[in-house]
């Protein structure tokens, strides 16, 4: 990478995240698209946990990885503290490959 | 300001502590990775800084290190972290209100911080007490250990092994799973998710995640309810 490569990168993704809380001033929203934009930022980020779940790049992310996530999300749906989930998850994976489950 | 950060509550302190732990590995893996690339350490220390997105980085590097270039690279980079757009105009109110706010906060809208709001939107103080504990938490976390792996480069080994890439999907839906109580966030989430892993295969990176978003016109669409008969 060069300096003029991070620096347009970082340039283009700082006004990226600005344009968020500006534009969310600058209009009026109503209620309705209030929650919209609410439902929008949870359906992106369960759809990053799935990408990142399932895949790495293009192919299959291999089975101790969901297998981990798995186990994390059960724990959390039964209320277990937050850091347990984490925990066990990646305890999962782990555990996972060192028996050899890719 | 001081009665806010008085009252912090002690499970949201505990909640960034584990995720900051799970970053701090990320982090101190992607110094390791650049400077085992070939660049130097001053390369993934100020991307750090000046970028603050993980995927991006991995991506951006990984690109150049495949002899994609440097416009790949950075276009890459960039269709991954146009996501934070959508992100901003959710959390734009936990951010704050006044300019500096604005000027510094944006900076750590990350899947995290704003998972961390999202989970309190329904209580602005507390949505602004999470977003700003956990974006400031990362934003340090980060940047050391990126330095600190940059640095050990060589010592450090694959994180892999030890299940990291599972502490992040796992960390980021115990978040949401809140949201996800209310029925038309949940209807628009599992279309999301259909969209985004059924295109996977097919596109780069960023866009199918992107692509999910058509998900929310199912919480939009009003589900056809069975008509009552009148006599």
């Amino acid at each position: 990478m060069t300096v003029i490569a991070i620096a347009v990168l970082a340039a283009v993704t700082y006004a990226i995240r600005l344009a968020g809380p500006l534009l969310r001033e600058r209009v009026h929203l109503s209620d309705t698209v209030k929650r919209l934009l609410n439902t929008s930022a949870t359906t992106l980020l369960l759809a990053l946990v799935a990408t990142a779940t399932v895949t790495e790049g293009q192919s299959f992310a291999g089975w101790a990885r969901p297998a981990g996530v798995l186990v994390g999300a059960v724990l959390s749906w039964r209320r277990a503290p937050f850091a347990v989930a984490v925990l066990a998850a990646a305890a999962t994976a782990a555990l996972l490959r060192l028996a050899g489950v890719a | 300001m001081r009665s806010i950060y008085r009252t912090l509550e002690q499970g949201l302190v505990r909640d960034v502590a584990a995720l900051a732990t799970a970053v701090g590995f990320v982090g101190a893996s992607f110094g390791a990775i650049a400077v085992a690339d070939g660049n130097p350490l001053w390369v993934p220390v100020a991307m750090s800084l000046l970028v603050f997105a993980g995927g991006a980085q991995f991506m951006a590097i990984g690109v150049v290190a495949a002899g994609g270039g440097v416009i790949a690279a950075v276009v890459g980079a960039v269709l991954l972290n146009l996501r934070m757009l959508p992100f901003g105009l959710a959390v734009g109110p936990a951010v704050g209100n006044c300019w500096w706010q604005r000027v510094l906060g944006s900076h750590v809208i990350t899947d995290e911080s704003t998972a961390f709001a999202m989970a309190r939107s329904g209580d602005p103080v507390r949505s602004r007490q999470a977003f700003w504990l956990s974006g400031g938490t990362l934003f340090v976390v980060w940047n050391i250990c990126v330095a600190l792996g940059g640095v050990a480069s060589g010592f450090i080994g694959d994180t892999d092994a030890f299940g990291i890439d599972a502490a992040f999907p796992a960390g980021l839906l115990a978040l949401i799973l809140p949201s996800l109580k209310d029925r038309d966030a949940r209807r628009a989430a599992v279309c999301g998710v259909a969209i985004a892993v059924a295109t996977a295969p097919f596109l780069p990176p960023g866009i199918p995640v992107l692509l999910g978003l058509a998900g929310v016109g199912a919480a939009v669409i009003p589900v056809p309810r069975k008509k009552v008969a009148r006599p």
